[in-house]
């Protein structure tokens, strides 16, 4: 009785873990906005499963250094920086959950799901990166402009959305009386409600589902009018959260860069010897020291924004004094690894890592539903002809093998949402073979019980034997299988580990199934009958 | 209770002479049509360029190689998908010139037979369902990795036989499995399938599987070994065949049975992986029985162990089981 009662809790445990895994939650994801075309984060409730691109649709480039024009000196080194400058423009991509990632230290991989139009996808891959430091709006001209934007949108009878909670604008800039965010009249004001002044000249904080917002009323014509001269808007790349609210900051800045990176020629992170803290160093070219002195020497006490592709990355550094040929990024308390990113912001924007591409897979969204819903159908056949088979072979016996079998599959997808593996098309075909793997368990032990019942045996101590017998061929063929996959594994690219993936889990589950749940559905089927002379099996 | 062979006792062992006529009879043409026609590796192997077009109509691979030729699309392979209107392309590159040549030619073939394409057929009236576009760099380490992946299974799957029995077990399991990739080659050779990642994945799942199966019987001759101490191996490799006999027929079938729902359902792209499975499946078992256990046989004669019966204790551990 202890030792059923304690099986039930361990299954329990495992099938509260499973459905814990499986349950539709809320995930945030950026999509892309149909109103606007930017992408904006939102939650959606769904069954945590990841679905391949070959499932789902989508495109998967593989990138190289292109080292015909001549060798490039550190080609690991280049793949960073080309990574760090895809990463900055992947919401153009305009695809719901993009993977870019480097992979055997040289190659870049971008995955972009649901993407239709590839050759769009590549041009955004390999274009060159543009670096540029602007000085910020130091003379407030946007910020002046601000009520002369309201007033044409006031008369275009474009009215404020409702005014953030006062409380959000005291809570983030308690001292501040000159910001526009102050002026909670919405329908008054119905721009500059939605910006924050933010720390420095220039820098204003957006709420980041404002975001698209703001980006469209900046696109009319007759706002742009009312643009001071000389004066760009650029979105901060990162997301920056004040309070419990995530923002992006926007800058605006004079649209002359005062020095482009093709005149940066180093720049590393490290820490300052005399205070310890993050920075990074930068040197320039001869001709660039020349006009970065002069622009420095202008513009001392002013801020200088680090642009790279249109975005403006991490907080502007103030100039503390003129700058020639060498210079020096203080970031202050900041980890060190923002000054790595910093320094690699600057090394990619000096140093285009010029790209070609040695894979491209794009699968239509039509084949990928087809997959689907053919490779559901074949698993659903395989897996009604497993259950039919085991019924009419085992019979009652066999009710409880289907019994372990739901135990098997809700394992398995569990496995696969919990860990986090993503289901491809060979992932199905995998799972549909260790279903296969899954029953052998269980014939392996009936008809070990079997033979047990033949050797003149009680029941119970056939189904004990029997159980007991079968477990090392169990344990060992399912080891074999088990090593072949892991290896496939980790030898393996996308659909092929998703297939060993699939298999491994089926693998694991369908042991715990067999050899445990099977065994525990027995002893119960034993205890409530003591008297069986008879088994079905 | 239906039970399928119960308490059979066929004497398997002595029809071995048979089974290798068969195997011969069907490897060696096999292997024969391998050297002549080549292995049809996928462009994943090669580099090139691979596109499935669905097209509004039937268009006719005649039609189809006319509109590339006109693209400037030349010797590309044209096949029908599973339907006259889905097609497969395959433009290769292998072997031209340098890699970066190879890359540009890839990119190059795609655009191409979009263009081809839209002139012919006009822009609406097909879809590209699939594009996979590999450099020949690429093709070769990817061939590398699989040619990896499959010594490395052996070689993991050596170490675990080693450990769990007795070496002269380990060598006839090892033997029946590369028996089994060779077979596996043949079979993929006769139908001429293409050799892609996914395939390579199903041949070394063979590998396991094909394992899997030598392992159950070699687990009760280890048994019964111990049980019987007065029979000699050729009787004791029959029992133990004859005793597994309802289960691989069980489960093989069984599995087999969910493998050619997957070939027939599951669609072009999965079927030669599903149907490479379902032949592994089928020589995997055969081999673990007409393989496997005469070459232990075989192993047995030539390095007779310690025991009476040319056998010693298999097991390289001392017995787990009680005596009974």
């Amino acid at each position: 009785m202890k030792t059923i009662r304690s099986r039930l809790i361990l299954i329990g445990i495992l099938v509260v873990l499973s459905i814990a895994a499986l349950v539709p939650r809320g995930q945030k994801i950026r999509v892309p906005d149909p109103a606007t075309g930017r992408m904006r984060d939102t939650t959606i409730t769904r069954v945590p499963i990841k679905y391949g691109l070959d499932l789902v649709g989508g495109t998967h480039l593989a990138l190289e250094v292109d080292q015909s024009k001549g060798p490039v000196a550190d080609p690991a080194e280049a793949i960073r920086r080309a990574e760090r400058v895809v990463r900055t423009r992947i919401d153009e991509f305009g695809t719901t959950e993009p993977v870019v990632q480097i992979v055997g230290g040289n190659r870049l991989i971008v995955q972009l799901p649901e993407e239709k139009d590839p050759a769009r996808a590549k041009s955004i891959v390999q274009r060159t990166a543009f670096l540029e430091f602007r000085i910020t709006d130091m003379r407030n001209l946007f910020r002046d402009a601000l009520p002369a934007i309201d007033r044409v949108l006031r008369v275009a009878g474009v009215g404020g959305n409702a005014a953030p909670a006062a409380g959000g604008v005291a809570q983030l800039f308690g001292n501040d009386t000159t910001t526009a965010g102050a002026d909670t009249a919405g329908a008054a004001a119905p721009f500059s409600t939605l910006l924050f002044q933010g720390s420095i000249p220039g820098e204003f904080l957006v709420p980041e589902e404002q975001v698209a917002q703001v980006d469209s009323l900046l696109q009319r014509p007759d706002v742009q009018r009312e643009m001071p001269r000389g004066i760009d808007l650029l979105w901060g790349a990162q997301i920056e959260s004040r309070g419990a609210r995530p923002y992006r900051a926007l800058y605006a800045l004079e649209n002359r860069p005062i020095i482009t990176g093709e005149h940066l020629t180093k720049a590393t992170a490290g820490r300052s010897p005399t205070t310890n803290q993050s920075e990074v160093q930068f040197s320039l070219s001869r001709r660039g020291g020349r006009i970065f002195a002069d622009a420095t020497g202008r513009h001392v006490n002013d801020y200088m924004a680090i642009i790279l592709d249109g975005r403006v990355q991490g907080q502007p550094p103030v100039i503390r004094s003129q700058i020639r040929g060498n210079g020096v990024i203080e970031l202050g308390a900041r980890p060190l690894e923002e000054a790595n990113d910093l320094a690699l912001v600057l090394r990619a924007g000096a140093l285009p890592a010029p790209l070609t591409i040695v894979e491209e897979r794009t699968i239509g969204p039509s084949l990928g539903r087809d997959s689907i819903t053919s490779g559901i159908r074949a698993a659903l056949l395989g897996v009604a002809l497993v259950v039919l088979v085991m019924l009419v072979y085992y019979r009652l016996s066999g009710v409880l093998a289907v019994g372990a079998l739901v135990f098997y599959v809700l394992f398995t997808l569990a496995g696969l949402a919990a860990f986090g593996f993503t289901l491809t098309l060979p992932g199905l075909a995998g799972f549909v073979l260790s279903i296969g793997i899954a029953v052998d368990g269980n014939v392996l032990i009936f008809e070990r019980i079997r033979e047990e019942l033949q050797h003149g045996k009680t029941v119970r101590l056939a189904v004990d034997e029997g159980f007991e017998h079968a477990l090392p061929a169990i344990v060992d063929s399912n080891v074999s299988t088990a090593l072949t996959a892991l290896i496939l594994y980790l030898v393996g690219t996308g659909p092929v580990q998703g297939f060993a993936i699939t298999l491994l889990i089926g693998i694991a589950a369908s042991m715990i199934t067999a050899i445990f749940v099977s065994k525990t559905f027995y002893l119960i089927w034993l205890q409530r009958r003591p008297g069986l002379t008879e088994l079905s099996i | 209770m239906i039970r399928f062979f119960a308490n059979a006792s066929y004497d398997f062992i002595r029809l071995r002479y048979w089974a290798y006529g068969l195997t011969a009879a069907f490897v060696v043409p096999g292997l024969l049509l391998l050297a002549v026609r080549g292995l049809n590796y996928s462009i994943e192997f090669t580099g090139g360029t691979m596109i499935q077009v669905r097209t509004t109509e039937a268009v006719g691979s005649s039609r189809l190689r006319a509109a590339l030729d006109a693209g400037g699309v030349r010797g590309a392979e044209i096949q029908t998908f599973g339907s006259d209107r889905d097609y497969l392309i395959r433009a290769r590159v292998a072997g031209t010139g340098t890699d970066t040549e190879g890359e540009a030619a890839t990119q190059a073939a795609r655009e191409a037979v979009t263009r081809g394409l839209d002139a012919d057929l006009g822009a609406g009236n097909y879809t590209i369902m699939r594009t996979e576009a590999v450099s020949p760099k690429v093709g070769r380490e990817l061939q590398g990795k699989a040619f990896l992946a499959i010594l490395l299974s052996f070689g993991v799957t050596l170490i675990y036989l080693a450990y769990r029995f007795e070496w002269r077990f380990g060598l006839a399991a090892v033997l029946a499995t590369a028996h089994d990739i060779l077979a596996t080659i043949a079979f993929m050779s006769f139908l001429h399938i293409e050799i892609s990642l996914t395939v390579v994945a199903a041949v070394l799942t063979v590998i396991g599987y094909s394992l899997n199966d030598t392992i159950i019987i070699f687990d009760r001759v280890r048994e019964n070994l111990r049980k019987f101490r007065r029979r000699d191996l050729h009787n004791i490799l029959n029992l133990s065949i004859n005793q597994t006999l309802p289960r691989s027929v069980l489960t093989h079938g069984t599995t087999m049975g969910a493998v050619l729902a997957l070939a027939i359902l599951a669609g072009e792209v999965i079927r030669p992986f599903a149907l490479v499975m379902l032949f592994g499946i089928f020589t995997g078992t055969f081999s673990s029985i007409y393989v496997a256990s005469p070459v232990l046989m075989l192993i047995e004669q030539r390095w007779p162990g310690a025991d009476a019966r040319g056998t010693r204790a298999f097991d390289a551990r001392p017995a787990a089981e009680p005596a009974r």
